[in-house]
C-alpha cells in the first residue's frame, strides 16, 4: 500500500497548485480518489465527519443495481435461445447477454465519463460520483439490439443537456438516465418499441412473438404468462426492468442502507396500486381490466419507481413532499399506460413529469411551514399592538 | 415544573476519553489571554497600551458598537502582549499574572437594586459580556427588552460535560446568580436533563425544564424553538451555566469573577479530567496535565468536536468553553475507504456504514474528512439531525446565495451556527454548513441589525 501511494505522489507531481497540469488536476485526483481515501482533514466547521461521502453512497445505489443488472443479462440470452427454438445451458445464456450488454455498459461509462472530465477540468471542480450510477442505468433501460452509437448519442445527450447544462451534479431538473432513454425513444422510435426489438437478434427471425406485456395488452391481445413469470421476470423488456423479484432485493439494498427514500418507493406503490384498482373497477378495455397486482409487477414500473424515482436530485426533497411525489408518480404511470397505447409504458413519463413538479411541491411543503413562522409572527403582533 | 422537551432527530455520537469526575485545580497558568474572536462580530477597541499594568477587573477594551460593553482583564499582572493577525486585528491580548490588585465594586445591596442599576453594575464589572442574545449569538445588547433568559444545563455534545459536576461547589453562587438575573428579564428557562437533573432541580427564581433526546437537544436554539420560538424582531437573553456561578461569585465578594472549569477529554487524552482555573489560562499546562499524548499530532479543540475552535497547546482556553476536547489527526490516506461497509470503526450515522452493528459502543475518531466535498445530492439526511421545525437545507442554501428575505423566512432568527454541528458532521457532501451560517448571521447583521 505504502509503495502503491508513492507511486501515486509522484504521479501527481506535476498536477500539484503552480505545476505545469494544474487544469487538470481534477481528472488525476478521481482515479487517485478511487483508490485512496485522502488524508485531507477537516479545516473548518465540525472538526470530525462521517465516514459517508458521495462515493460511498453512490457505490451502494450500484451494489443495489447488480441483482437485476445479472438476472438482465441471463434474461437476454433465456429470450433468444427461447424465441430462436435452440436449446441452451444458463451459461450460453448468460454469455450471450453479456456479450451484448457489457460492451453498452462500456459506451455508457467512456462517453459520459469523458463529458464529465471534461467539465470538471473547465469548471475546475473535482468530478462527481453520480455518473458511475447513472453510467450503469442507462443500459439497463434500454432494448438490447439497440446500436451502441445510438447508446452512445442518448448518453451525451443526456449529461450534456440534462446535467451540464443546468450546472452539474446536483443541479439538474431531470434524471439524466431517464432522459437518455426518453432521448432514444423520442429519437429512435424503431428501435425502442415493437415487437422485434426487445428480444435478442430478434429481426433475424421471422415468427417472432417478442412483444411486451403492455404492448401485447395495447394491443388488445390476450397474455400469455402467469403472473409469477411476469414477477420472475423471465419476459421481454428493456435489459434490466423485467424481474421484479431482483429488483426487489436492490430496493431491500436501498432502504436498508437509507440510500434511497422508502417514502417514495411505498408512495409510488400505493399511487399506482389505486390507480390499477380504480381502472379495474371500470374496466372498459383490456388495459384497464389488467388486474391491479399485474400492474405493479409488468413493464419498468418496479425499476422507475425503485432506481429512478428516488434519485435523489431530481426527486422532491422533503419529507412530505417525497410522499406526494411517489404517489403522484404511480398515479400517472398506470394513467399513461391505460390511457394512451401509443406509449405502453408510462413509468418514464411519469417520472420525467413529476422530476418537472417536484420543486414545486416542495415549495408548497416549504411555503406552510413560511407560512406557520409569518402567523405565529402574527399572532405576537397582535398581543403587542 | 414544565413537562419538558423530548426530542427524536439527532444523534449522540459515544467517544472514548470522557472526563472522569474529579476536579484539579490549575492555578499556575503562565499567562492568560482575551480573546475577542470567542465573541461573534465583536470589533474591540483597546483602552490600555501594551506593556499597561492592570488589576483583576479593570476595563481593558470595549464593544466598539456599544462602548457600554466592556471587557475586563481575567487577572491582576502585566498586558504583556497584543497580538494582532491580518489588517492589525486583535487576536489576543496576553496577560502575566502578578500582585492581587483587584477593582472593588460594591454588591452588598443587591437584592434591592432595580433592573437597570443591575444592569449597569454588570456592564462595569465587566460581566455583562456573559450574557448572550438570539437572534444571532452575539452578546446581549444592554438596551433590549429580552422575552427571557435561556440557560441550558444540559449538555448533550460529544463529550460534554456534565453541569451537575461541574458546578457542586457552587449550588448557593448560583442560586444567587439566577435571583440576580431574575431582575434583568421576565422570565428565566432552566433547562436540565431529564433523566438526572441533580441540584438544579431545587433552583428557585427559574422555570425548570426536562431535557430528553440526543444531540443536538441540549443546545438552547431547539429549547427555545420548543419553549417559545423566537419571531422576526423579539430578542432571547442565554448565559451559560458557570458564567451565573460567576456572577454569583461577584455578588458575593464584589469582584470580577473568571472561575471557569473545564473537562479535557478525548481519546488523545491520558487522564481526561475535570480542571479549575480562570478564563483564558494557557492550554499547555493543563494538557500536560490530564497527560495528552505527545507521540502523534493532535488537534486541541476549544469547545467540543462539532462545533469548537481549533487552537494549539501554546495557545489559551476561550472565553465561554467548559470542554477542551483533543483528539488524533486524521492526515492518512485509506485504501478504498469509500466502499461501503468497510472501515466500521468510524462513526456513522449512515446505514452504508456497519458502525451501528459491529463498531464498538465508544469510537475513536480523527479530524479526517473521510471524503471530499462534493455538490449537495442526498436529501433528508440534515433533517433527520435537525430536531426543529426548520429546513436545514434550504436555509442553508438561502444563506449561500445571500438571499435575506429568504432566510427570515426559513427561520435564520432562531438558529446560530453550532446547530449545525451535526449537520457538516453527517451530511454526505461535506458541506460547511456551520461556515455558511455563520457568514449569513454576519451579512444579517450588517444589512438588517
Amino acid at each position: 500500500m505504502n509503495f502503491l501511494r508513492k507511486q501515486l505522489d509522484n504521479l501527481k507531481r506535476p498536477f500539484a497548485k503552480g505545476e505545469k497540469w494544474e487544469r487538470f488536476a481534477p481528472a488525476i485526483n478521481a482515479f487517485d480518489t478511487f483508490l485512496f481515501v485522502p488524508n485531507h482533514t477537516t479545516a473548518k466547521g465540525a472538526h470530525i465527519r462521517d465516514a459517508v461521502d458521495l462515493k460511498r453512497t453512490m457505490v451502494t445505489v450500484i451494489i443495489a443495481l447488480l441483482p437485476a443488472l445479472f438476472y438482465g443479462i441471463y434474461n437476454t440470452g433465456y429470450q433468444h435461445f427461447i424465441q430462436v427454438g435452440e436449446p441452451f445451458t444458463f451459461l450460453e445464456a448468460f454469455l450471450h447477454g453479456a456479450f451484448k450488454i457489457v460492451p453498452m455498459i462500456i459506451v455508457s461509462y467512456v462517453v459520459g465519463l469523458t463529458i464529465e472530465f471534461a467539465f470538471a477540468v473547465y469548471r475546475g471542480h473535482e468530478v462527481n460520483e453520480g455518473y458511475l450510477v447513472t453510467g450503469m442505468l442507462i443500459p439497463m433501460i434500454m432494448p438490447v439490439d439497440i446500436p451502441l452509437w445510438m447508446v452512445a448519442i442518448s448518453v451525451a445527450f443526456a449529461v450534456l443537456i440534462a446535467k451540464e447544462a443546468f450546472g452539474g451534479t446536483g443541479m439538474n431538473i431531470l434524471n439524466p438516465a431517464l432522459t437518455a432513454r426518453a432521448f432514444a425513444f423520442f429519437a429512435y422510435p424503431t428501435y425502442m418499441s415493437g415487437n422485434k426489438v426487445w428480444v435478442s437478434e430478434a429481426t433475424n427471425v421471422d415468427a417472432i412473438s417478442g412483444e411486451t406485456i403492455l404492448g401485447t395488452l395495447a394491443a388488445g391481445q390476450q397474455v400469455n404468462y402467469s403472473m409469477f413469470e411476469m414477477f420472475q421476470g423471465a419476459i421481454p423488456g428493456s435489459i434490466a426492468e423485467t424481474s421484479t423479484l431482483w429488483i426487489l432485493v436492490g430496493a431491500l439494498i436501498l432502504i436498508a442502507t437509507g440510500v434511497g427514500s422508502w417514502r417514495i418507493m411505498v408512495g409510488g406503490v400505493i399511487g399506482a396500486a389505486v390507480m390499477g384498482f380504480l381502472f379495474n373497477l371500470w374496466g372498459a378495455n383490456a388495459l384497464m381490466s389488467f388486474n391491479w397486482m399485474n400492474h405493479l409487477v409488468v413493464g419498468g414500473f418496479a425499476f422507475g419507481i425503485v432506481f429512478m424515482a428516488t434519485d435523489p436530485v431530481s426527486a422532491a426533497q422533503t419529507t412530505q413532499g417525497k410522499w406526494i411525489y411517489g404517489i403522484l408518480v404511480g398515479v400517472f404511470c398506470i394513467l399513461i399506460r391505460v390511457f394512451n397505447p401509443a406509449y405502453p409504458e408510462g413509468v418514464m413519463l411519469a417520472i420525467l413529469l413529476m422530476n418537472v413538479f417536484a420543486p414545486t411541491i416542495d415549495h408548497y411543503v416549504i411555503q406552510s411551514n413560511i407560512n406557520k413562522r409569518k402567523k405565529r409572527w402574527a399572532a405576537t403582533q397582535l398581543k403587542t399592538a | 415544573m414544565s413537562k419538558g422537551i423530548r426530542t427524536r432527530k439527532g444523534a449522540t455520537i459515544a467517544l472514548n476519553g470522557e472526563a472522569e469526575k474529579i476536579i484539579k485545580e490549575y492555578e499556575s497558568s503562565p499567562s492568560f489571554a482575551l480573546q475577542p474572536d470567542d465573541f461573534f462580530a465583536l470589533t474591540p477597541k483597546l483602552l490600555v497600551k501594551e506593556g499597561a499594568t492592570v488589576k483583576k477587573g479593570e476595563a481593558v477594551f470595549f464593544d466598539k458598537n456599544n462602548p457600554a460593553i466592556q471587557f475586563v482583564a481575567p487577572v491582576s499582572g502585566q498586558l504583556t502582549q497584543i497580538q494582532r493577525g491580518a489588517k492589525r486585528k486583535i487576536e489576543a491580548l496576553i496577560f502575566s499574572p502578578k500582585g492581587g490588585d483587584v477593582v472593588q465594586h460594591k454588591t452588598s445591596n443587591w437584592e434591592k437594586i432595580e433592573r437597570q442599576e443591575a444592569i449597569e453594575l454588570l456592564l462595569n464589572s465587566g460581566h455583562w459580556p456573559f450574557i448572550s442574545q438570539r437572534p444571532y449569538g452575539t452578546i446581549a445588547d444592554p438596551s433590549a427588552s429580552p422575552k427571557a433568559l435561556f440557560i441550558s444545563t444540559y449538555a448533550s455534545a460529544p463529550l460534554d460535560v456534565d453541569f451537575d459536576f461541574l458546578l457542586k461547589n457552587n449550588k448557593e453562587h448560583f442560586q444567587t446568580g439566577i435571583h440576580f438575573l431574575r431582575k434583568l428579564v421576565p422570565d428565566i428557562f432552566l433547562s436540565v436533563d431529564a433523566s438526572f437533573s441533580g441540584f438544579f432541580e431545587n433552583i428557585e427564581g427559574a422555570k425548570i425544564v426536562p431535557v430528553k433526546g440526543p444531540h443536538p437537544a441540549g443546545n438552547l436554539s431547539v429549547q427555545i424553538h420548543h419553549l417559545a420560538p423566537l419571531n422576526m424582531g423579539e430578542v432571547a437573553w442565554t448565559i451559560r451555566p458557570e458564567d451565573v456561578v460567576n456572577i454569583g461569585l461577584f455578588l458575593e465578594k464584589g469582584v470580577y469573577s473568571s472561575q471557569r472549569t473545564v473537562a479535557v477529554a478525548g481519546s488523545a487524552v491520558g487522564a481526561p479530567q475535570y480542571f479549575k482555573t480562570t478564563i483564558g489560562a494557557q492550554l499547555g499546562g493543563i494538557l500536560d496535565l490530564a497527560e495528552v499524548q505527545k507521540d502523534q499530532y493532535n488537534r486541541i479543540i476549544n469547545g467540543d468536536v462539532l462545533t469548537g475552535k481549533a487552537t494549539h497547546e501554546n495557545a489559551h482556553l476561550g472565553y465561554f468553553n467548559n470542554l477542551v476536547s483533543v483528539i488524533p489527526e486524521g492526515n492518512q490516506y485509506r485504501m478504498f475507504g469509500w466502499l461501503p461497509f468497510v472501515d466500521n470503526h468510524i462513526p456513522s450515522l449512515s446505514k452504508t456504514s456497519l458502525s451501528w452493528l459491529f463498531g464498538r459502543k465508544k469510537f475513536d475518531v480523527d479530524t479526517n474528512l473521510n471524503g471530499e466535498e462534493r455538490a449537495l445530492v442526498v436529501t433528508g439526511e440534515m433533517e433527520d439531525v435537525f430536531p426543529m421545525q426548520i429546513f436545514p437545507m434550504q436555509l442553508i442554501k438561502a444563506c449561500m446565495i445571500g438571499d435575506i428575505e429568504k432566510m427570515e423566512a426559513l427561520g435564520i432568527y432562531e438558529v446560530v451556527p453550532e446547530d449545525f454541528g451535526l449537520v457538516d458532521y453527517a451530511n454526505t457532501s461535506k458541506i460547511e454548513a456551520q461556515e455558511i451560517i455563520r457568514n449569513a448571521l454576519a451579512l444579517m447583521i450588517k444589512e438588517v441589525g
